[in-house]
């Protein structure tokens, strides 16, 4: 019986091995080789140049992350308080962007955000620039919003917080509520009940929330090249430029991959360490 | 008895429509062991829920100490639950579930100033509930590496580290096999006199609440069928509900003749009950182990064995008298289809008034069947009335 269940898994560790395995050998291998194909630690050594990128991205990454977390946790907390129909509601309306192509919602957002996008329109006819130039006695047409690194972290928030809501969401909405009324007959009132058991029990699901923004936010690429102008690159561009773009040099992009990977790990690593006792803390 | 500490006055509460609590009225002493007893969705959990503060009544009074606390929150109330899952803090260790409580807690201090319970106290507090419940040595451990009853404990050290005046218990046995569910009731006595503090019990089961009450409440639909000694209740049942509800009773459709003397089957049987008209209809309860077996000439009624069942202690046996079949508990064997006479004395009989109950109970025609439902009443959940009232 087991046996033959087993057998089930053969597909999977196939596609594992073919499509994760196989490809992460071959970042590696490329990260220590030369351009002629010899061993060399070249590639590494001349990273630091892009340190102020990696510095950057993690930087942004990190921005994006708790601005996910700031909006995305209370909104959990508030929406698992509502009833049932509010929350299928929300939650619709949480997942809605996400049915929509990401470039599409990314592009949507630099036609909010050019200067003369619909938000700089809205505060033209709104008035809100000239009282700006009025108060401050400068003489702007337009607010510099495109192109910035505001701009990025925007986007990156924008395209990431389901991924904060739904993993912190569904364990709130998981606990056990008769530990919530233990608590306030033990004489805790809402802060208290709050703080020492919700906040301790949805550890969890913040952490795996944290991770699922921080690291599509560190490799991001679209989001600094559209919102960014590629004035602001990330380390997603500097790696995509080594393997599709003028600079082509897949050893250099496959070294850098490398070094983020295993700085993304070791952040992982630690913030699992952080929560450590809670069970299902997630490492991805 | 002493002073009563609680006082529900009319307590009425509804779910949709449907009603749960009709008109609840009951006295709660100082220090007793007070067990609300009913099948499921009998309002026994949404009582304790009121009492504790996690359920408002629609109408009706909850009195502590003579002030109505209706609107009190659970955490101003000097009341501690222990719940029927135990909902100890899964993040927190055995030490820090005990001491929850007292983190909690803020006393007056010199000045006015509000001030926490010092950590050496809150330690020697929590010491000694760990000794009451003994536990020592468990301090480190988290709720999920503790056994079913160990976590019990837990719950009830961590109710009663507070110093509350009363304590509910929400069918805290219920999870626990039956061995331990057996340790576990003189557990919970020896507890409650230790520390000297009301209980309120919640159950459905029987033999738990005459083991451990002082006072047994028995509910139905909402309303309450008897309050008394679990004496009282087990030999002087108010009506067939409870008399089934409470251990095993025949229920005989009877007519009080005058004091003292009951017909049944056109037989008449001296017994010690009085105070009903001349020839009204009665329910007579007869308790299995109360009947006589005797040579069928000398019996006051004669019928016919259908069932025996060996049950280590006696043999069950239902005999069939017209049609309406009779369990008796006895040592004496008795075969399948053997004709026997039966004897009750008169303190053997107890005699209710007919009521909404009567006709529904005491008959062991379904014997089997009736078996099986009592197996299913100990097993621990009771989905309906948890859907209703959490």
């Amino acid at each position: 019986m087991n046996r033959k269940l087993a057998r089930l898994t053969i597909p999977y560790v196939i596609w594992m091995a073919l499509f994760v395995v196989a490809p992460i050998v071959m970042v590696v291998i490329y990260a220590f080789t030369s351009a002629e194909g010899g061993f060399t630690l070249s590639n590494f050594t001349n990273m630091e140049i892009y340190g102020v990128v990696f510095l950057r991205s993690f930087r942004l990454a990190f921005v994006a992350t708790v601005i996910c977390l700031l909006i995305g946790y209370p909104l959990s907390y508030a929406m698992s308080k509502e009833g049932p129909r509010f929350q299928r509601l929300a939650m619709v309306f949480i997942m809605l962007p996400m049915w929509m192509n990401f470039l599409l919602r990314t592009y949507s957002w630099m036609s909010i955000l050019e200067n003369n996008g619909l938000l700089n329109q809205f505060f033209r006819s709104a008035g809100v620039i000239s009282l700006y130039n009025r108060l401050s006695g400068a003489d702007i047409q337009f607010f510099h919003m495109i192109d910035t690194q505001g701009a990025v972290v925007l986007g990156m928030v924008y395209n990431y917080l389901p991924f904060m809501i739904l993993p912190i969401y569904s364990v709130i909405i998981k606990l056990d509520h008769s530990l919530i009324e233990a608590a306030r007959d033990l004489g805790a009132n809402s802060y208290h009940v709050f703080r020492r058991v919700i906040l301790p029990l949805s550890l969890p699901g913040v952490l795996s929330g944290i991770t699922m923004v921080f690291v599509p936010s560190v490799s991001t690429f679209a989001i600094s090249k559209m919102l960014g102008g590629g004035t602001e690159m990330l380390l997603g561009d500097l790696i995509e430029q080594q393997f599709l773009g003028g600079a082509y040099n897949p050893q250099l992009g496959a070294a850098i991959s490398l070094v983020m990977m295993l700085i993304v790990i070791i952040c992982m690593w630690i913030m699992n360490r952080f929560g450590e006792g809670e069970e299902q803390a997630v490492m991805l | 008895m002493s002073k009563e500490l609680i006082c529900l006055r009319n307590l009425c509460m509804a779910f949709d429509d449907e009603t749960v609590l009709d008109s609840i009225n009951l006295d709660i002493h100082d220090k007793e062991f007070l067990t609300l007893l009913g099948p499921s969705g009998c309002g026994k959990t949404t009582t304790l829920r009121i009492i504790g503060g996690f359920a408002t009544p629609m109408s009706g009074d909850v009195l502590f100490d003579g002030v109505r606390i209706n609107d009190l929150p659970p955490y101003r109330r000097q009341i501690n639950t222990v719940f029927q899952k135990y909902a100890l803090f899964p993040h927190l260790n055995v030490f820090e579930n005990i001491a929850f409580g007292l983190r909690m807690q803020r006393r007056s201090a010199s000045g006015g100033r509000a001030e926490r319970i010092p950590e050496a106290e809150i330690r020697d507090r929590v010491m000694e509930m760990l000794e009451i419940i003994s536990l020592k040595g468990f301090e480190r451990r988290r709720p999920d590496a503790l056994s079913g009853g160990q976590q019990q404990r837990v719950a009830i050290a961590r109710a009663l580290v507070n110093r509350p005046k009363v304590l509910l218990l929400d069918e805290p046995l219920a999870a626990l096999d039956l061995k331990l569910r057996k340790d576990m009731q003189i557990e919970l006595k020896r507890i409650q006199q230790q520390v000297g503090i009301t209980f309120v019990y919640v159950t459905h089961d029987q033999e738990e609440a005459l083991t451990m009450s002082d006072t047994i409440v028995v509910m139905d639909k909402g309303s309450i069928q008897q309050i008394g000694t679990p004496e009282d209740i087990y030999n002087e049942p108010e009506n067939a509900f409870v008399a089934d509800f409470i251990g095993e009773s025949n229920i005989i459709d009877g007519l009080m003749i005058r004091d003292n003397l009951v017909q049944m089957y056109g037989r008449q049987f001296p017994c010690l009950d009085g105070g009903f008209a001349e020839n009204e209809p009665v329910d007579v309860v007869i308790r299995p182990e109360d009947i006589d077996i005797v040579p069928e000439e000398q019996g006051q009624l004669a019928g016919t064995v259908t069932n025996v069942t060996f049950k280590g202690m006696q043999y069950d046996i239902i005999v069939d008298f017209r049609g309406f079949k009779w369990l008796i508990q006895t040592t004496d064997h008795s075969p399948v289809g053997a004709r026997i006479g039966i004897k009750i004395d008169p303190d053997g009989i107890h005699v209710m008034k007919k009521s909404a109950y009567s006709g529904m109970f005491g008959d062991y025609s379904s014997f089997s069947d009736e078996y099986d439902e009592l197996d299913s009443a100990a097993v621990p959940e009771d989905p309906g009335e948890d859907g209703h009232e959490s």
